[in-house]
Formats: structure tokens, C-alpha cells, sequence
């Protein structure tokens, strides 16, 4: 129920808004910092990719078709896995790359999404676009950076700490075992973005879709349930994305005679 | 009776097939310059790199068996030690006290914290750690390179009084003629026996 009437923003506002990063990267070159033509295709690419998103949610949601929502929702994943394995500094080379980090998305963002959607939300269908897109696209946006971070952790400490592994290969342990102990804190490095951001929320940052969904009118109370579930499933999402992709990617890193195979690793 | 290995038509990189036995309780050592390959040899042994050919330990095909099991059997010490917990007792399985008394050490080597110890102590700590997991031959590279003539002489002893069979990579001579009853020197892709 909407407490007050939406104030629109015309397109002077978004104008006014666009000056200050213009000022901003006046103010970088003069410094010098080299960063004001990257920052302001930024801010176009930001402009002309939120308009287009905007152009096609309202066509899709127009029509309400799950073969679309499936095809989106497809797409998402593809950009999403594309970015967890080209952002590691260095990387699985070929397929199994792009494969692990996508299918631990997969696995886990869009388990969560339809049980949140399907059980939780329970909107008529289950599936609408209004709420499928969105919560999607919150789980994968941080499920990505969660399998980025453990990921780009864990080769990092592989391809540093190979004399290590390979000591304790020569003792007899297995790949797994060998390299437990970096993939435990690859995966503590990607869970405490999370648990910082749950221990703080209200407090210290209003979440994005609480914010949003205020300024959009609704009741602050039904707000803060919707932002309380989404990051429950996000939690979960990322959790179990990151064990997924950190188990597969240690496994890969050694062959079936359980040697280290560094040469499967590619620098960014 | 541990360890009779047998090392046939054994291929990494492009080096020449070497095929070789060591009978038990018998230690064989092997020279050569630095880069000759003499470690990527013990770690085709150990079955750390890729390799053609078969080796075997008592009739045991390495391949017939998982390869952390293959390792357990033949056990390699590197020229470095690596070390992964805070303290030395965590890098050992039984804490047999006599091993490390014989390196020179006292029982409360186990509660030491790893990052202060010398690079020799470590370097004897290591060959204790291998000897603790019980091997039945072992693959040494350079295992007294830091070491004074008196942490030598325990080293030699200890390994000595192991009786495991070996394979002792070492740029000192005279050391594989204390120890080892063959040599063989690794140079230009090859292994050739040294006539003494």
C-alpha cells in the first residue's frame, strides 16, 4: 500500500545528478589521476545500459511469459559466469574455467531464486517477472563477487604456495588435503563480505532494495521483510555458490594422479 | 624386507629412457651439475610429474596404486623444506621422540614454533617428518646442503640406520663415497653409471 505518491524524476534531474561526476572528473584530471575518461564512459555505459534494461523489463513484463523469463534469466547466468572466470588474477584455462564458476551459480543462485520464489514469495505464478528478475539478479550479482573473491583467492595461494602443496604431496596427502587449508580460507575471505553486511544492515548502510522500494512509495515495514528475506537467500546463495566452486576448483588444480597442475592455471 | 625398486624405460621432458634397480636396504647415489635434472628424476619418481615407463616397488606397479599411497611408500625429501603449521609436533603423524633425539634435537622440539627455527634445524626437522610417516625407500635431494660437518654426521646416521633403500642426490662426492655402494651422474639428458 503506497503511503505517499511517487515523485518522479525528470530527465533535468538525471542531468543535474550527471554534472556532478562531470565536475568529479574534471577535478581527476587536474590531479591527474588518468581515471576521468574510464570514469565517464562509466557513467555513459551506466546511462545507456539502465535504459535498455528498463526498455526490455517493461516489455517482458507486459507479457508475463515464462519462456522469457527463462531466456533472461539464461542470459544473466551466461554474464555473470563470464565475469567469475575472467576477474581472478589467474585463472582455469579452457571450458572448466567458464564451467565451474557458472555451474556453481547455477547450482546455487537459481536453487535459492525458485525456492524463495516458488515457496516464499508465492506471487501468482510463482514465476512473475516482476519478482523473478530482480531477486535473480540480486542473488547472482552477489553470488558473483562471493565465487570472484574465494576463487581469485584460492589460485592465488595455490600458484604462491606451490612448494607447500607439493611438500605435503611428497608426505603422502592427497590434492584435496594438500590444499584444504588455502581452500578454508578462500572460502572464509568470500563468506565475510556477507556476514559483514548482514551484521550491519540497518545500521551502519540502508540496503539498496529497501531503499529503493521506500522511495518507490511502499511501507517501510513490508520493506525491511522483503530486504530481511532477500539476504537470507543471498547468504545462501553465495554460501553454497562459493562451496561449490571452490571444491570443483581444487579438484582441478591436481590430475588423477593427484599432482599439482599448475599449468592448468592461466594469468588474468 | 623393504624395498627393491625397479625403474623401466622412465621418460620426463626429453631425456633419454632410464631404466634402473636398487635392491634392498642399498643406497645409490647421483651427482651431476645444477639443472642437469637430478631433482625433476626423485620427482618423476615419486611420481610428481608426468612420466613414461614403469616403476615399481617389491613387484608393486606405481600406477597400479593411488598415487598419495604410491608416495607414502617412496618418499621424497625436497632440497627445501616446506612447512604449513605454527608448530613442528602439528607436521608429525606418530611424535616417535627417538628420531628427533638422534637429529640432535630434545622432546620439546614438538611444541617449537616453526617460523623460528634455522634453516638447518629445518632441514633436519624435515627428514624427520618423512621418517615419522614409517616410508619404505626414500628419494633424497641434497638432504645436508645447509648443514655443519656435525648436523652431517647425524643426518648420515640417522638415514644410515633407517636401512631404507634410497636414491641421494648430492653435489658432494665424497659424501655418496661414505654412503652410497653405486653412483650415477646425470648430464647432457642421460644417466650414466661412474665407475669407480
Amino acid at each position: 500500500m503506497s503511503v505517499f505518491a511517487v515523485v518522479r524524476l525528470s530527465v533535468l534531474d538525471l542531468a543535474l545528478a550527471g554534472s556532478l561526476v562531470v565536475a568529479l572528473a574534471i577535478a581527476t584530471s587536474v590531479w591527474k589521476l588518468g581515471v576521468a575518461q574510464t570514469m565517464l564512459v562509466a557513467a555513459s555505459r551506466l546511462v545507456v545500459q539502465l535504459l535498455l534494461v528498463g526498455l526490455i523489463l517493461k516489455w517482458v513484463f507486459d507479457r508475463a511469459d515464462l519462456v522469457w523469463v527463462i531466456l533472461i534469466a539464461l542470459l544473466m547466468l551466461t554474464v555473470a559466469g563470464r565475469e567469475v572466470w575472467v576477474r581472478p588474477k589467474r585463472r582455469l584455462r579452457g571450458w572448466w574455467g567458464f564451467g565451474i564458476g557458472t555451474g556453481a551459480m547455477f547450482v546455487s543462485s537459481f536453487a535459492v531464486s525458485v525456492f524463495g520464489l516458488a515457496a516464499l514469495v508465492q506471487a501468482d505464478p510463482w514465476w512473475s517477472p516482476q519478482y523473478a528478475i530482480p531477486i535473480l539478479g540480486m542473488l547472482l550479482g552477489n553470488t558473483m563477487t562471493g565465487v570472484a573473491l574465494s576463487v581469485d583467492r584460492l589460485t592465488a595461494a595455490a600458484w604462491d604456495k606451490r612448494e607447500v602443496i607439493e611438500a605435503r604431496l611428497m608426505l603422502g596427502e592427497s590434492g584435496v588435503t594438500a590444499i584444504g587449508d588455502m581452500g578454508r580460507d578462500a572460502l572464509r575471505a568470500g563468506l565475510m563480505p556477507v556476514i559483514n553486511s548482514m551484521a550491519v544492515a540497518g545500521v551502519v548502510s540502508l540496503p539498496g532494495m529497501m531503499t529503493g522500494q521506500i522511495l518507490a512509495g511502499n511501507d517501510p515495514s513490508d520493506a525491511v521483510r522483503y530486504q530481511i528475506l532477500i539476504w537470507f537467500l543471498i547468504a545462501a546463495g553465495c554460501g553454497f555458490g562459493m562451496l561449490i566452486a571452490i571444491r570443483l576448483t581444487s579438484k582441478r588444480l591436481f590430475d588423477e594422479r593427484d599432482r599439482l597442475r599448475l599449468d592448468r592455471l592461466r594469468a588474468g | 624386507m623393504p624395498g627393491c625398486l625397479q625403474i623401466d624405460g622412465l621418460r620426463f621432458l626429453d631425456w633419454e629412457p632410464i631404466s634402473l634397480e636398487v635392491s634392498a636396504s642399498e643406497i645409490v647415489g647421483i651427482t651431476g651439475d645444477s639443472g642437469s635434472g637430478k631433482s625433476l628424476l626423485l620427482r618423476a619418481v615419486a611420481d610428481l610429474d608426468e612420466h613414461a615407463g614403469e616403476i615399481t616397488l617389491d613387484g608393486q606397479a606405481c600406477a597400479s596404486i593411488p598415487a598419495p599411497q604410491w608416495r607414502r611408500k617412496v618418499a621424497m625429501l625436497p632440497a627445501e623444506s616446506r612447512w604449513w603449521s605454527e608448530t613442528v609436533g602439528e607436521h608429525f603423524v606418530s611424535k616417535d621422540s627417538s628420531l628427533v633425539e638422534a637429529l640432535g634435537f630434545g622432546i620439546d622440539v614438538f611444541g617449537w614454533e616453526v617460523s623460528r627455527l634455522s634453516v638447518g634445524e629445518r632441514q633436519r626437522l624435515a627428514l624427520a617428518r618423512l621418517l615419522d610417516r614409517g616410508p619404505e625407500f626414500l628419494l633424497l635431494d641434497e638432504p645436508t646442503a645447509n648443514l655443519d660437518a656435525g648436523a652431517t654426521q647425524r643426518v648420515e646416521s640417522v638415514i644410515l640406520a633407517s636401512e631404507l633403500p634410497a636414491l641421494w642426490v648430492s653435489h658432494d662426492g665424497a659424501q655418496l663415497a661414505r654412503v652410497a655402494s653405486r653412483q650415477f651422474r646425470m648430464g647432457a639428458r642421460r644417466l650414466e653409471e661412474v665407475v669407480a
